[in-house]
């Protein structure tokens, strides 16, 4: 991915498994939300080639879709690293948004909607059980009448993320979703993440600062620095991979990947 | 705010006595301001001397009243601001709060009981039947703009065009090919929502001031080709004698056919005005109703959400570019139905009745009633359209009189009459959402 004369994610490439957590780290202006702005289309890249495949053999090539696609048919869903709800309107409205497609194609683009068809009475209530049940799990469901914009900052992210899940997402973009978190909000999202995971089959990308969520929950590590990968394993690999230690505590001309680094 | 106990008010005492001083500079500056202002207005003036030449005469002592005007107003309000806030409760006693709490609920169908019975109160009143028609008229253009505006947040100083494009659209095809209303109103509508989608399409990206820019141009643009397409539109001068509209196919005159023959009554031309209240009565009330389902419709969700946060729809799936032209040709097609009855009214339409201070007052409308608000929209329409009337009487003062009360409403109710938002589905009980949450077509989107 290229802005005018400065490449920021270059010649990079790795897997997120299926039905797997998989953190990308790496220190600031590494390229990670480039990378997750490419995958979701908000950006596009100028070469290389993203390639989604669902359970059922089905595959998206994300680079040749446009934003609303990928969220639509190839199933990717992503939170914001500063978190973006629509704050005037309820909890429930903003999960029921979540489900756009299911209710537009249900009201007949509208038309039949309008006049009211069963049909589309019967798919909203299914949204609002959906939703319901969303709004349960991240503990939101007392107040979800009322409107996102007065919710404090982790129930905020909370419930972006289980506005998020409101639309089926085969593969779920993280963007630091512990930012701002406190330590008892941070497990309780590390336990959230997991059960996505196990009960529901959800591969997880997520980018994240918080090395006790890292290391705690993901299966795979991918290091990223100046755009470029600098490790990739499981999270003992890349905790004792010298030159993730050199990117992120940094050294001296000299000493490059000295023992001296290896015994941290 | 009412009832202080006694002891912040000798508190309050105490810091009048520090504030004198600062009062005194503040008034002095408004002072030094109005000067300023006035100096040449209102200090200097050319007059005809005897010769017939120009010169200057000088009005001092009114350019000081003004200054002094202004510093003394000035010193007052500072002196007293901090009461300011209990007397405001003087202006609506709890009575009379109580009283507007309980009936508010029942407010829209007390506007709609009003306006079903209006042409039987003022029957033999042409005037206010007129006016009726015209605020109506304004309530449907203020639904209408309320869609791409309040909804989607899409801010558009260009709305008259598609009122344009529907009066034309119904002129010219009624004229030259004879169809009647019931063919021509839909027709127009279509024509009007086309040329929503015409301004849709390159303003897909842009929001807030810049798009409120191209709309105005946007505007612009149709009224100058009207007044130039000479061969279609008749330039400057219009297009006269468009049929007028009959009651399913009974004209409203007095031949043995007409409306009044054929059910036994005797002929009066304010059968024609009234029918036409009712017409444009049921074409508000049809704009009404759609927009409010399509606000329960996912479309009318997308649209809202696309006013919350655009970023966040398209990573949710939401095609915004179809979101944003169903908004602008839904908006616009309302605007050509109200557009066409216009046409049919007035029998006469010109590029005149589409400048841009129709766009300006029904945004002024649209924004005063609470961004979003369906009664707001109608409680707006009628207090300014009203209110013009009203001050009918101050004659070169009304502009003044208007404007003042503008102002006050921007500064005692920034977000419109109705300042909240409804929600359009609810769990267990529809909460009403204050509206400094909410954001509107004004504020940019977070980047």
């Amino acid at each position: 991915m290229r802005f005018g004369g400065l490449v920021a994610v270059s010649d990079l490439s790795f897997d997120a498994g299926e039905r797997a957590i998989t953190a990308l780290i790496g220190p600031n202006g590494a390229g990670k939300t480039t990378l997750f702005n490419c995958i979701t289309g908000f950006y596009k890249p100028t070469v290389g080639r993203l390639l989604l495949t669902h359970a059922d053999g089905n595959t998206f090539l994300l680079e040749r879709l446009p934003e609303f696609r990928i969220a639509k048919d190839a199933r990717v869903a992503r939170t914001f690293q500063n978190v973006r709800l629509f704050a005037g309107m309820t909890l429930l409205e903003n999960l029921i948004v979540a489900q756009h497609n299911t209710l537009m194609a249900a009201s007949g683009f509208t038309v039949l909607g309008l006049f009211g068809s069963l049909s589309y009475a019967r798919t909203e209530a299914s949204a609002i059980d959906k939703a319901r049940y969303w709004l349960d799990r991240v503990g939101l469901i007392d107040r979800a009448d009322e409107a996102a914009g007065a919710l404090p900052y982790g129930a905020q992210r909370r419930l972006e993320l289980a506005r998020a899940m409101c639309t089926d997402p085969v593969l779920l973009c993280l963007d630091e979703p512990a930012a701002g978190l406190n330590n008892r909000e941070s497990a309780e999202l590390n336990g959230f993440l997991r059960a996505l995971r196990d009960e529901h089959g959800i591969s997880i990308l997520l980018i994240e600062h918080d090395m006790g969520v890292v290391m705690e929950i993901s299966d795979r590590i991918v290091v990223l620095d100046y755009g470029t990968k600098i490790a990739d394993g499981t999270p003992a690999e890349v905790r004792n991979d010298p030159s993730v230690i050199a990117a992120y505590l940094g050294v001296g001309d000299e000493e490059a990947l000295t023992p001296r680094a290896e015994r941290m | 705010m009412s009832g202080p106990s006694p002891a912040p008010r000798a508190d309050q005492s105490a810091g009048e006595r520090v504030d004198l001083l600062a009062a005194l500079k503040e008034a002095a500056l408004a002072g030094a301001v109005a000067f300023g202002l006035f100096a040449l207005l209102i200090g200097i003036r050319t007059e005809q001397g005897p010769s017939g030449a120009l010169v200057i005469a000088t009005r001092f002592g009114t350019l000081a009243g003004f200054v002094g005007a202004a510093f003394v107003g000035r010193f007052i309000l500072a002196v007293t601001r901090h009461r300011l806030a209990i007397r405001a409760s003087l202006f609506a006693p709890p009575a009379v709060k109580r009283a507007a709490a309980a009936l508010s609920p029942y407010l829209a169908l007390i506007l709609l009981i009003i306006a079903l019975i209006v042409p039987v109160l003022f029957y033999r009143n042409r005037y206010v039947l007129d006016l009726a028609i015209l605020i109506v008229t304004y309530i449907m253009l203020g639904f209408g703009l309320n869609i791409v505006v309040g909804l989607a947040g899409l801010l558009d100083l260009g709305y008259v065009a598609f009122y344009a494009v529907g009066a034309y659209s119904y002129a010219l095809i009624a004229q030259d090919f004879g169809l009647s209303f019931w063919v021509c109103l839909p027709l127009a509508g279509i024509f009007a929502a086309f040329a929503g989608l015409l301004l849709g399409f390159p303003v897909l990206r842009l929001r807030g001031d810049y798009l409120a820019i191209v709309t105005l141009g946007f505007g612009e643009i149709i009224r100058l080709v009207l007044l130039n397409w000479q061969n279609l539109t008749g330039g400057p001068n219009g297009i006269s004698g468009i049929p007028r509209p009959s009651f399913f196919g009974l004209p409203f005159n007095a031949g043995a056919n007409g409306f009044a023959a054929t059910f036994g009554l005797r002929y009066s031309p304010t059968h024609r005005i009234v029918f036409l209240y009712y017409l444009i009565l049921a074409l508000a009330l049809l704009t009404n109703w759609v927009t409010l389902r399509l606000r329960r419709l996912p479309i009318g969700r997308a649209w809202e959400a696309l006013r919350e946060d655009e970023i966040a729809c398209r990573a949710l799936g939401i095609n915004t570019t179809s979101t944003k032209l169903t908004a602008f040709a839904m908006g616009a097609m309302f605007g050509g139905f109200a557009g066409a009855f216009f046409a049919t009214r007035q029998g006469f339409i010109s590029p005149e009745s589409f400048t841009f201070s129709e766009s300006a007052l029904v945004l002024a409308i649209v924004v005063l009633g609470g961004m979003g608000s369906q009664l707001g929209v109608a409680l707006a329409a009628t207090v300014m359209l009203g209110g013009f009337e009203l001050f009918r009487e101050f004659d070169q003062y009304r502009m003044l009189v208007f404007g003042a009360a503008m102002v006050a409403i921007v500064i005692y109710r920034p977000r419109g009459l109705v300042a909240t938002r409804t929600p359009s589905v609810s769990m267990r009980e529809r909460k009403p959402i204050p509206a400094d949450v909410v954001r509107d077509a004004r504020t940019e989107s977070p980047a």
